[in-house]
């Protein structure tokens, strides 16, 4: 029976999955729009902030939660970026960008990240204290305060990204490279450099999620499956590369699958997505939102 | 005539070099054959399936360091029928089609003579199928109730730990009686939890109350909220009972939703082992009650065995490791390694046991043991062994949450979690 409670308790859940899930396809997203690379070791990136996000609050600092979480949002991105740069630099750019070759190649990538962290974090799922522990109490039930935070910070994260994206010269080329790569190079674009940078930015994109994720979740080796699964879902449902459809796309599966677990089951959930996926690859190929540019 | 003598030269030491290599290569080879067993003192070859790996990776760790802890107490003893002991671990990633293959290694490449460890269910089972078919003697350290309903072979044993469903006989009568009657039970989407829900519904029956809603969570879940809205209002207890690596979050969860004002909480340990209960987030657990298996605070029990076991294994009075007191234990189940070994040794000394052709020796004596005493063999206490089945029942304990460590508050009897298991494997030709 769907109450108002349950409801609210839906919207709520919902909210926080959409919110982490447009982080991560965004950077998915961005990367197959402009290089066309279907990066499937974007999950990864996500473990990998998670991981980092341990490493900063437990390891390195033992200081206060608050300090650590803030000092992983900083250290997270940057180091998964400098991965990225360097797995752009060793394998990506040796086959040229060859779609189906990345395909390989990055799940090449996914495997060897794992297994690294495998050897050097261990198979342990490992909690991450949220740098802020609050609960909410509601008159049916309770939610806890680091999942309200969480919405706002990708909000913002999103809005600056976005920003980026819009207003910045960088952002430019990369628009700009995304319509057509040969004659943006003609006009001076440095295309080769600008895919590198957008394969950081994406996985940066990650592993923020990432960070985000690992205090409401623990860390964990192989937890970049979902991300990489939902992500994918989202992507094609919103348009392959289509940045206001993968917000949009992200908005709605998000929204759904916390609607729909919450009030009926997350299996069913899951199956509707997956529906929904097919739906769109038949009726609209394009995507939600028909070529919109970004 | 010099440039073709040299040529041949030439070619004759080219010919020679790519003898040489072949000859070396063939060397090399050679020496990658195993060398026979008996050479380097006979020793007796047990292997371990571990999950080491995979979302029963913690369980892995600690089977695997109590089971080091044993051989090395048995070996310091004189080993098994005057052999020592030499322990083998193959990581089976907590994955069903890996622990087939991981048997097969056991059976082919290590030719080990017993093979024991497997815990999580789907695993266990593909691990026992795979036992049958190779004649390979395996003790599972699991606790499916698969085994005493007939559904494996008869070269599957468990010998060191009971299963769920002569847990859920022993402590049912307590759970209903005193945390509620009305019971929502929360537990992990397969066969284990499956085990839980059929037995405690029957059990709930019998004693006056209901099971009035089953959630059922994958174990590669990682966020639980969104499931607790199908616990029904009207519910009086909560029956948790969860496994994979998100356990800890699944309980704060829990706090999170219900605070301190929700139903009484009844969870087996498994929904805590290896997390720490004063953990942040889980102040809400005051007062509610755990099943263990064995208690993991040394005050639950702390007879001369059981000192004698924490000791070897390196565990503190809470539980945790001696080196690292965050390094909480899954001790309610890991005992299981220790008993285990201490009875195939049992075993092996009783058939006269040398070589893989004694097996049908080793498999007449498991079924021949009735009982195992409480001591160091057998820290967890006494237990009984219904041979045709291969299936032990032990004692059960109830512990309560008080100032963030567990108090045991009731301890069963063999007795009370005995039933007539259906299997009889001693009718199956070996």
């Amino acid at each position: 029976m769907i109450t108002a409670p349950a409801l609210l308790l839906a919207l709520m859940e919902g909210a926080v999955g959409a919110a982490v899930l447009a982080l991560t396809a965004l950077g998915l997203s961005l990367v197959f729009g402009v290089m066309r690379v279907i990066n499937i070791a974007h999950g990864e990136f996500v473990m990998l902030g998670a991981i980092i996000a341990w490493w900063c609050s437990a390891e390195l600092l033992g200081a206060h939660p608050v300090l650590g979480f803030l000092f992983a949002l900083l250290v997270a991105p940057l180091l998964v970026g400098l991965v990225a740069l360097a797995a752009d630099w060793l394998v990506l750019r040796r086959i040229n960008y060859d779609p189906e070759r990345t395909i390989l190649a990055t799940m090449g990538l996914l495997y060897i990240i794992q297994q690294s962290v495998l050897l050097l974090y261990g198979p342990d799922a490992r909690p991450v204290e949220p740098p802020f522990y609050f609960r909410v109490q509601l008159p049916w039930f309770g939610y806890s305060g680091y999942k309200l935070i969480v919405i706002a910070l990708a909000l913002a994260l999103l809005g600056a990204t976005w920003l980026v994206l819009s207003k910045s010269r960088i952002g430019l080329y990369m628009r700009a490279t995304r319509l057509d790569a040969e004659t943006a190079q003609a006009f001076g674009v440095p295309v080769r450099r600008i895919y590198a940078i957008v394969f950081a930015l994406g996985a940066m994109l990650a592993a923020v999620s990432g960070v985000l994720i690992a205090p409401m979740r623990q860390a964990h080796y192989l937890m970049g499956t979902d991300p990489l699964l939902l992500s994918f879902i989202v992507v094609i449902v919103g348009g392959l590369g289509n940045l206001r459809g993968t917000l949009l796309a992200a908005l709605l599966i998000g929204l759904g699958d916390g609607m729909i677990s919450v009030l009926f089951s997350p299996t069913l959930a899951k199956m509707i997505a997956t529906l929904l996926v097919a739906l769109v690859l038949i009726v609209r190929p394009g995507g939600l939102t028909r070529e919109g540019a970004s | 005539m010099s440039v073709r003598k040299s040529k041949i030269s030439a070619s004759l030491s080219r010919r020679q070099l790519l003898t040489g290599v072949g000859a070396l290569s063939g060397l090399q080879l050679a020496s990658n054959f195993p060398a026979p067993s008996f050479a380097a003192g006979n020793p007796i070859k047990i292997g371990l399936q571990a999950h080491r790996t995979g979302i029963g990776a913690a369980y892995g760790y600690w089977y695997e360091r109590t089971s080091v802890a044993a051989v090395k107490v048995i070996n310091d003893m004189g080993g098994i029928g005057g052999r020592t002991v030499e322990l083998i671990v193959e990581d089976d990633a907590t994955d069903a089609k890996r622990a087939g293959e991981v048997m097969e290694k056991f059976a082919t490449q290590h030719m080990v003579d017993v093979v024991f460890g497997p815990l999580f269910g789907n695993v266990v089972g593909a691990s026992a199928a795979r036992a049958g078919d190779l004649k390979l003697p395996l003790f599972i350290v699991s606790e499916g109730s698969e085994l005493a309903e007939g559904q494996f072979n008869r070269y599957v044993f468990q010998t060191g730990i009971t299963n769920v469903r002569s847990q859920v006989t022993a402590i049912s009568p307590w759970v209903i009686g005193n945390v509620g009657k009305k019971v929502t039970m929360i537990i992990p989407d397969y066969i284990f939890g499956y085990n839980h829900r059929d037995f405690i519904t029957e059990a709930a029956k019998k004693q006056g109350g209901a099971v009035n809603a089953v959630i059922a969570i994958p174990p590669t879940e990682t966020s639980f909220t969104k499931y607790f809205s199908q616990i029904p209002a009207d519910t009086d207890a909560i029956y948790h009972v969860m496994v994979g690596p998100g356990v800890l979050t699944f309980v704060r969860e829990l706090g999170e939703y219900f605070g301190s004002k929700g139903p009484k909480l009844f969870g087996f340990i498994d929904s805590l082992e290896a997390v720490d209960i004063a953990s942040p987030g889980l102040e809400f657990l005051e007062g509610s009650h755990l099943w263990e298996a064995f208690p993991r605070y040394l005050s639950g029990l702390d007879s001369e065995g059981a000192k004698f076991y924490r000791d070897a294994v390196g565990l503190d009075e809470n539980g945790a490791s001696k080196d690292n007191a965050k390094e909480v234990s899954t001790n309610s189940h890991m005992f299981g390694c220790w008993e285990t070994l201490f009875s195939i040794k049992q075993a092996v000394e009783a058939s006269g046991y040398k070589a893989a052709s004694d097996r049908k020796a080793l498999i007449e004596a498991v079924e021949a043991i009735t009982s195992f005493a409480e001591g160091k063999e057998h820290p967890q206490g006494a237990k009984q062994f219904i041979g045709k089945a291969h299936q032990c029942f032990g004692r059960q304990f109830i512990s309560k949450v008080e100032g963030g460590k567990l108090k045991v508050v009731h301890t069963t009897s063999i007795e009370d979690g005995l039933y007539e298991p259906k299997a009889d494997y001693t009718t199956q030709a070996l």
